[in-house]
């Protein structure tokens, strides 16, 4: 019997590793876009032209942060053929929840954005930067170190969001892991527990390679330090 | 040596209704130091990023060595790479290293070749004392050394004039005497300085002029000695002796 189980994981590992390529993918692709809308709207909005913020990134952030995933996927999937434009399952989905990944990752960077002082901008300006080289130069390389914890979180969140692509039939992780189950029989259980595994893995590795990305960028003197901690424990 | 470098003309600030700068006007001459005194919330910090248009005028005008900055035409990224500021809590660049702090302007506002900006920028940090502080961050250094950077980085621009808003009011009394230092040394090396500071004994011993100030408008100017000794307005000798009183003159 638990023969029978090994060898079906053993069969069915292909098929989820295919799977689990799929959802990587889909993640770097929602990650990906989040992170080249999100970043212009974060800046836009703190920054920018405050007529542009106020009729497009508000309405923007507002919206996609408002509607669940799965009504986005639909509306994007569907709703893009009623216009008469064709676009595959996994282009639908990585628009969806990409742009609903901006409107999120939007805040986490208008937040970093917000916790630098004025007077860091004020230096860049004083020293003769146009405000785009002290953004480019000043801002955002602080902004995105401390985005990093904040990210690491909307990582995690996207990643798993990943898998309601499955409803509107991209064949990731979850969706092979339902294909196994229907084709078996009497395996769910053990095969979404293999796909937990899975999601729990790359999660897993994902906080962890970000927390080394933090470690390397943190900038010295801004840590808490040893001495810092025990104390802190203690009050 | 007595050529023009900054002419302020009848500067007006606004912050809603509340008048801030109620049209001020003065003139700084190439190698002078001019110390702004006056209580607090009177615009003397307002009226130097009026100078280099952090925070525009709503009316009035600046000119900086003969052009007029106030004119909407002028290049005022390329004006303010001319006029350094330090201001009273450091502002350094947190995420870079004090050499980085003083070179990003060279490299990223002056397009200077990275080997130059960097012979430059360490040349700059040996003159305030830092020479060996190159690569530490902000948060590594001490509040002296950081506003000795500061004064590094307006330096490596090599500004026609520099702007000091309170320098020293946020150090600790034992390390306002390195910043003061080196403010002295700049002053006797001929560098043009506008500084807002409460440090008498700087202001007495280095200003050629001292401004003071009150509720927007320019009270008296002159020589530090006329204004200790006989001002000509009772506002002035008092503000002058209370502020003595408070903080005594360890510029000296």
């Amino acid at each position: 019997m638990a023969i029978d189980k090994l060898i079906l994981i053993w069969q069915s590992f292909p098929s989820l590793l295919r799977g689990t390529l799929v959802t990587i993918e889909l993640t770097a692709g929602f990650l990906g876009l989040g992170l080249i809308v999100g970043i212009p709207l974060a800046f836009g909005g703190v920054y920018g032209n405050k007529f542009i913020a106020v009729t497009i990134i508000s309405p923007f952030v507002k919206v996609f942060r408002a509607i669940p995933a799965l009504v986005l996927l639909f509306l994007f999937f569907f709703g893009s053929a009623s216009f008469g434009i064709e676009m595959s399952a996994f282009t639908a989905a990585i628009l969806a929840i990409g742009f609903r990944s901006a409107a999120y990752q939007s805040q986490i960077f208008r937040g970093a954005i917000q916790s630098i002082g004025v007077g860091q901008m004020m230096a860049a300006r004083s020293i003769g930067m146009s405000k785009l080289k002290a953004i480019q130069h000043i801002i955002l390389p602080q902004a995105l170190r401390l985005s990093i914890p904040p990210w690491t979180n909307e990582y995690a969140g996207i990643l798993k969001d990943s898998s309601l692509a499955y409803a509107v039939g991209v064949t990731e992780l979850m969706r092979q892991g339902r294909y196994i189950v229907a084709r078996t029989f009497g395996n769910a259980l053990l095969v979404y527990l293999v796909c937990a595994v899975i999601y729990f893995v790359l999660v897993y590795t994902g906080n962890k390679l970000l927390g080394l990305l933090e470690e390397k960028y943190k900038i010295p003197g801004y840590e808490v330090k040893k001495g810092a901690r025990k104390v802190l424990e203690r009050i | 040596m007595s050529e023009m470098i900054l002419k302020v003309e009848d500067i007006h600030k606004n912050y809603r209704e509340l008048e801030v700068l109620k049209g001020i006007s003065f003139e700084v001459k190439r190698g002078e130091t001019k110390v702004v005194i006056g209580p607090s919330g009177t615009g003397k910090s307002t009226l130097l990023r009026c100078i280099n248009q952090l925070t525009p005028p709503d009316k009035g005008r600046v000119w900086l060595d003969g052009v007029k900055i106030t004119d909407p035409k002028v290049d005022i990224n390329k004006i303010r790479s001319s006029i350094g500021m330090v201001f009273q809590d450091f502002n350094l660049f947190a995420h870079l290293t004090a050499l980085n702090n003083v070179r990003i302007g060279l490299m990223k506002v002056k397009e200077m070749e990275k080997r130059e900006a960097t012979d430059l920028a360490m040349e700059e940090l040996r003159r305030v004392g830092l020479g060996d502080k190159t690569s530490s961050y902000p948060a590594e250094l001490s509040g002296g050394q950081q506003q000795r950077v500061s004064i590094a980085r307006a330096l490596a621009m090599n500004p026609k004039l520099i702007l000091f808003d309170e320098p020293t009011s946020a150090l600790d009394p034992e390390l306002i005497g390195e910043v003061l230092e080196v403010m002295i040394n700049l002053a006797k090396e001929g560098m043009t300085m506008l500084v807002v500071s409460h440090e008498m004994g700087f202001a007495r011993s280095v200003a050629n002029e001292i401004i003071f100030m009150e509720h927007g408008v320019i009270i008296e100017e002159g020589a530090p000695q006329q204004l200790f000794t006989k001002p000509k307005h009772k506002r002035t000798g008092e503000f002058l002796h209370k502020i003595t009183e408070l903080y005594g003159e360890s510029g000296k």
